[in-house]
């Protein structure tokens, strides 16, 4: 054979937009993700149109009581459910498996040869799994939007302190919260990616995020210090209800979003390290090692330890539970009086502002023997207001359910037509009593 | 215009971990020439394979591919092309897709490049189906269209007849064959002599790391100094009496079929005996070929005998 050969150049590493592209489809091409894709866009819309036309709502869940009043509140309480499990599991889904899929194909020497840059896949698979995370989130915000708005309509909602965000403002702040969440998703997102760098062909790298957000949600649920709740990332999935009060509570919501942009930041560091390090030509090494696993864990501790040392030194309130006595009856006094308000206009009653009813809460935990910090169920608040004109004031009793991180159903017992019964005559029919029931929001941060 | 070979390795060796993978290897290839590495499990083929794809660099002694040393990871010249550890393909993915994203990936035009690539390979028709209900043989053959949409100078294949009907290994030897023609060179790898003689105008014989052999495949043939041949005569009995007695010649079995293992001139001196003997020859066949009796005895590896 004579043939000569010419010295060639270097193979350029692939451009970046192809192999971003090629990614894309492998993930767009997956039943599962294609099953999971088709879910997320019809099932809110199916779940709130449905549910909001029953007498029975689910109270339990924030904003569910609201859920045949307007469409938003549908969209509200699909959040709070996604934020509880939905969103870590769907990016268990995506980015736990976008790197462990090679090892299982056997593919990765066949794609290094392709794109020749482990940077470039990295960065196109990171990218990759953001976009169809983005993508699912985005049809659970349409399709939970849609399906309240065409259910129930666009009117106004109740915030978390009772008072009215009109229907344009309610809209806003829905969208607001959503866009909230996507923060604490990337940071699971990349726990996802880094799991699926570390465990290679094992399915547990599936299951990493999830895991990890039911770990971090069973904390979340114990009356830790407030510190400690605000490192983890999991409690921006929480943050946003701070947004439905009236002003804001924004300190634990930015909080979140800088305490989940770190976690993201160091668990794609962590991911990216690692994965560029790994010898692809080792058939027996996959990039699972007890030394890799404990050098990936090892940082993400020690940057929630930092981030809580960090937050307890800032805030010195935030060593506590952050439920406090004064917070909760300013809460309530402030949900009770909006609340009233709002009865009174349904009632058409002679109108009364806030202000004139100078409501005050008066609020104990358990008997003279508890210690009235804390969550639990056994808070027992005596609200009382007065009407302009009136010589006397009114008094009403809720039983409060105080959850850890800040959210409680207060449960009234007093004069039938304030909050004594469920329902009110209007001049339209029956219909639920605002003041009966209610959800209240108590900021942990908030050194009141 | 200078003739450079497409691979020349001076004494490259590569560890994983306290395992060396390769010992000091040594290997030539030239343009248009095709080139086996035969070896048992864990010779280090794969890994060999590995270093001329770019997928790692060796720890020690020097490689040039394409005239261009590798020093880098995944840094190897433009027209190298192949696969190690199996094609590679994505099964939620059709044959056009899979080709269409490793084209777009390399900066190929895609359409006719995929196309052709599939025709050359015999799986136009199956195009658009996916890769999921491919047979294993039409998974290695869309590998190598994946490996030919480049144009490669130099081709490397990691067992490529592995999974193969006849007709799908006629159709890969041919493949193979105009591709040396052109002048590519290729290296290959193979657990099976018979396709290596099919193929391969030189071999390089791989033992724990070590190149145990290395050129010509007639000059492997020759290696072979011994080797096991069945016979069978009119008289069994006679005939193991008379081989016993041939200088240079061992029994290995005895009974109806009488296998015994020697040099060829021991094998002519027993066929003139059993002639002078009385006892009619009615066969004599080596009970593996030489290439492979050659292989056995190198890399130490049992007959299947």
């Amino acid at each position: 054979m004579s043939a000569t050969l010419t010295r060639p150049v270097d193979q350029p590493a692939a451009p970046f937009v192809p192999a971003y592209r090629f990614e894309l489809v492998k993930l767009l091409v997956q039943g599962r993700i294609r099953a999971v894709l088709l879910v997320c866009l019809l099932a809110p819309a199916a779940f709130v149109a449905v549910i909001s036309q029953q007498s029975s709502l689910p109270t339990d869940t924030v904003f569910g009581r609201w859920m045949n009043a307007t469409g938003w509140a549908g969209s509200l309480v699909i959040l709070a459910f996604a934020c509880s499990w939905g969103l870590p599991l769907l990016v268990s889904l995506v980015a736990s498996d976008v790197f462990a899929t090679e090892d299982r194909l056997g593919t990765w020497r066949h794609l290094m040869v392709a794109v020749r840059s482990p940077r470039r896949i990295f960065a196109a698979k990171a990218l990759a799994s953001l976009t169809v995370t983005l993508l699912l989130v985005g049809c659970l915000v349409a399709s939970s939007i849609i399906g309240g708005l065409a259910a129930v309509g666009n009117h106004s909602l109740i915030g978390l302190d009772g008072h009215v965000l009109t229907a344009g403002v309610a809209a806003r702040t829905v969208v607001l919260a959503w866009a909230c969440v996507v923060t604490p998703a990337l940071a699971f997102g990349a726990i996802g990616l880094l799991g699926s760098v570390l465990l290679g062909r094992s399915p547990m790298g599936l299951l990493v995020p999830a895991v990890l957000a039911l770990a971090m949600n069973l904390a979340l649920m114990l009356p830790v210090p407030v510190a400690f709740r605000l490192a983890l990332p999991s409690n921006a999935f929480l943050a946003w209800r701070g947004l439905f009060t009236e002003p804001a509570s924004s300190g634990p919501l930015l909080i979140g979003i800088v305490v989940s942009l770190l976690w993201t930041a160091a668990a794609t560091g962590l991911a990216y390290v690692i994965f560029v390090r790994r010898d692809f030509t080792d058939l027996s090494n996959d990039g699972a090692t007890r030394r890799t696993l404990v050098a990936a864990a090892l940082p993400l501790a020690v940057l929630t330890g930092a981030t809580a040392l960090v937050l307890a030194v800032a805030s010195p309130g935030s060593t506590g539970t952050g439920v406090e006595k004064s917070k909760l009856e300013a809460s309530l006094s402030t949900a009770f009086s909006h609340l009233y308000v709002l009865q009174t206009r349904e009632l058409h009653r002679p109108s009364v502002t806030e202000a004139q009813l100078e409501t005050s809460t008066a609020c104990d935990k358990g008997g003279s023997r508890v210690p009235d910090h804390g969550p639990g169920n056994d808070w027992r608040c005596v609200v009382t207001w007065r009407l302009p004109g009136a010589s006397a004031t009114g008094s009403a009793i809720y039983q409060l359910d105080v959850t850890a991180d800040g959210r409680y159903i207060a449960d009234g017992d007093g004069p039938k037509e304030v909050n004594g019964s469920f329902q009110v005559r209007t001049s339209t029919g029956d219909t639920p009593n605002p003041l009966w029931q209610l959800d209240g929001y108590v900021d942990l941060l908030d050194r009141n | 215009m200078r003739s450079t070979p497409a691979v020349r390795a001076r004494g490259i060796s590569k560890w994983f971990g306290r395992v060396i993978a390769l010992d000091e290897v040594d290997l030539d290839v030239g343009a248009g020439q095709v080139h086996g590495l035969v070896g048992p499990n864990g010779a280090g083929k794969t890994t060999l394979l590995g270093l001329l794809l770019g997928l790692a660099r060796p720890d020690a002694g020097s490689l040039e591919i394409l005239g261009t040393p590798a020093r880098q990871t995944l840094v190897v010249p433009d027209g190298v092309a192949g696969f190690v550890d199996g094609p590679g393909l994505y099964p939620t993915l059709t044959a056009r897709q899979n080709l269409a994203a490793l084209a777009s990936l390399r900066g190929t035009r895609t359409s006719s490049a995929v196309d052709d690539a599939l025709e050359q390979v015999g799986l136009g028709d199956v195009a658009d189906n996916r890769v999921r209900g491919f047979s294993l043989g039409m998974r290695q053959r869309l590998g190598l269209a994946a490996a030919l949409l480049t144009h490669p100078r130099l081709l490397i294949l990691d067992e490529p007849s592995n999974g193969l009907d006849p007709a799908g290994k006629q159709h890969v030897h041919q493949v193979i064959g105009r591709l040396s023609d052109d002048g590519v060179a290729v290296v290959l790898s193979s657990h099976r002599m018979d396709d290596v003689a099919a193929l391969c105008t030189d071999v390089t014989l791989l033992a724990t790391g070590r190149v145990v052999f290395t050129g010509p495949l007639a000059k492997l043939a020759a290696e072979s100094d011994e080797n096991d041949y069945r016979v069978i005569t009119s008289d069994s009995a006679k005939a193991a009496v008379v081989a016993a007695d041939t200088p240079g010649l061992r029994i290995i079995e005895a009974g109806d079929a009488l296998v015994v293992r020697g040099p060829v001139l021991a094998i002519d001196h027993l066929v003139i005996r059993l002639v002078g003997a009385d006892v009619a020859l009615r066969e004599l066949t080596p009970v593996v070929s030489p290439l492979e009796a050659a292989f056995l005895a190198l890399t130490h590896t049992e007959s299947p005998l």
